[in-house]
């Protein structure tokens, strides 16, 4: 897939929270295809003390308005000087990098039913499930999604995961939805999955990738390593793997829980 | 239009402006970005007469202006770099350089002699700078009687042009450019990176898994210039020099400090075109300062 560096405008930045934003950007000519899983970098100005580019998952694309939606987490100084950006500013990006999910490759099991596929976020990691989501949902499958949080006023973007499948949640707080994390969800006892795809904090993906390992389930997990170039050049973001160490910008982010040396 | 070709030893290049081992892969990562054919050459990244995994993740650090790395030579060997790479860069029109890096004065001969063999590849750069390795790298580049030992013995054995990389964290880098000079080297190129560290002060332990690291990017252009002046006066051979350039007033300020030739490293990732913006940079600011070539300006600093 070819890569681009281009200006986009920024469309809209709704503030979601104290901690979130939603930066929509948009450019003249059509967007280039994206595929679920992929990211893009950031180019991050005004900041002294920002000199990397940001790599932040693709976390929806609207055709219709020909917009690229990035769902941010203020958490240093780079991530900041983006939700100050205003409608019409300008960002530098790089994209789309990176690889994407494996999908189901039928609409039929064995037995004739459905494969049943949960996509679990925590965080900000729910920004690539939104954009997994809505192209499964478009392939016609049936889509739950679990969103975990701190609390209700983190759960972001309920209303366009309502969209493209059954949402479920938690919270710490038990604010919203089941008290607790993600992992401990009744769902997860209830319902035998046949594909899990992850993003959130280690510890919940680690969980995550033990609980679908011990059932022998399809499960992938898109890593949040830390990149310097996110085009395979620096070799910076690696992780360890049964290839070795393989990049998290190029071979990844998104990995089979199979080829991690998780100790899951 | 001003003539930007310079020559390094026997190899011409088009333009002084190349790619710096490590920040640019093997040049194919690039290629949907910019137009390869229109730089000097690409110095590719580290090669090893062995397969070797690098140091474990955390492998880089941002800092104020710059960052930290500890790949430590993540790359497949040379065999791998032969079999797999070459085919696929050694028709690029550029000049592609393989720099080769070793442990041991053995492991640099043998990776340079397979490296001898490639038709397209018109020149190495020998890397005795590599501050996260254990074991030679660095060492081999910070002792005069060292260095001497392992570009003597890859002399013998690599017939084409040897440009040989310089370890700033000496304490006089001219000295050993002289070893490189009168041990036979075509070029010398500084610098690499500068052995620094940082703290993560919550989890109050280093940031790198080596402890660790070379620091490289625009905060330590200074002293790589500085570096630069001091070595060009001292040695005749050409200087290739590099460190913390980011656009193409900084190369003009290496070239003015006795630099023939530029590599441009970290800023790749932060703008994937820099190099080919520094190429027309460099050509506009010729065109206007009246000077018909980058010879011209070689040095060309005044001190009175």
């Amino acid at each position: 897939m070819k890569k681009f560096m281009a200006d986009l405008h920024v469309a809209e930045n709704v503030s979601l929270n104290t901690n979130y934003f939603l930066l929509k950007l948009w450019q003249a000519e059509r967007l280039p295809e994206m595929l679920p899983g992929q990211f893009v970098q950031v180019l991050v100005e005004g900041s002294s003390t920002t000199f990397l580019r940001r790599p932040i998952s693709i976390n929806y694309v609207d055709r219709d308005k020909n917009q690229l939606w990035l769902l941010i987490q203020k958490v240093g100084e780079g991530t900041q000087k983006m939700s100050e950006l205003k409608a019409g500013d300008i960002v530098n990006l790089m994209y789309p990098l990176g690889n994407t999910f494996t999908l189901p490759s039928t609409h039929k099991k064995a037995d004739g039913s459905e494969p049943k596929i949960l996509l679990i976020g925590g965080g900000v990691g729910i920004a690539p499930m939104l954009f997994l989501g809505s192209h499964l949902k478009a392939m016609n499958f049936s889509v739950n999604f679990l969103l975990g949080a701190r609390s209700c006023a983190d759960l972001l973007q309920l209303e366009d995961f309502d969209k493209f499948g059954k949402v479920y949640t938690t919270t710490e707080d038990g604010s919203a939805g089941e008290k607790g994390y993600v992992s401990q969800h009744s769902l997860l006892k209830n319902t035998d999955f046949d594909f899990i795809y992850t993003c959130g904090p280690q510890a919940m993906m680690h969980v995550v990738a033990a609980f679908a390992k011990q059932r022998g389930i399809f499960c992938e997990v898109s890593l949040e390593n830390m990149m310097a170039c996110g085009i395979g050049a620096c070799l910076c973001c690696v992780e360890n793997t049964t290839d070795g160490h393989i990049c998290a910008c190029t071979d990844g982010p998104v990995i089979n829980i199979k080829k991690l040396k998780w100790q899951i | 239009m001003a003539n930007l070709s310079v020559n390094i030893g026997k190899l011409q290049l088009k333009n002084p402006v190349m790619t710096a081992s490590g920040t640019f892969g093997y040049g194919l990562e690039f290629t949907d970005f910019m137009d390869i054919s229109r730089i000097g050459g690409v110095f590719m990244k580290g090669t090893t007469i062995r397969h070797r995994e690098g140091n474990f993740y955390p492998r880089m650090a941002e800092t104020p202006q710059g960052m930290l790395n500890a790949v430590g030579l993540q790359n497949k060997g040379v065999d791998y770099f032969i079999s797999d790479i070459y085919p696929k860069i050694k028709d690029f029109s550029t000049h592609m350089i393989v720099n080769v890096s070793g442990s041991t004065i053995e492991d640099y001969i043998a990776c340079s002699e397979k490296i001898n063999e490639l038709e397209n590849i018109p020149a190495i750069e020998l890397n005795i700078s590599c501050p996260n390795v254990k074991q030679g790298g660095m060492a081999f580049g910070t002792d005069c009687h060292s260095a001497a030992q392992v570009i003597s013995a890859v002399r013998k054995v690599y017939h084409k042009e040897l440009i040989v990389k310089l370890s700033p964290n000496v304490s006089d880098i001219s000295a050993i450019a002289k070893t490189a000079e009168s041990e036979g080297a075509d070029a010398v190129s500084l610098i690499n990176t500068l052995v620094g560290m940082a703290i993560d002060i919550e989890k109050k332990r280093p940031v790198l898994s080596t402890i660790t690291g070379g620091l490289s990017g625009p905060c330590i252009k200074p002293v790589a210039l500085r570096m630069v002046y001091q070595t060009a006066r001292a040695i005749k051979i050409p200087v290739i020099g590099m460190g913390g350039i980011s656009c193409w007033q900084d190369a003009i300020e290496f070239i003015l400090a006795g630099a023939t030739a530029i590599q441009i490293g970290t800023y790749n990732f932060i703008d994937p075109t820099i190099s080919v913006k520094v190429v027309d940079g460099i050509n506009a600011y010729l065109d206007r300062h009246g000077h018909a070539s980058v010879s011209e300006i070689i040095g060309g600093m005044s001190i009175d």
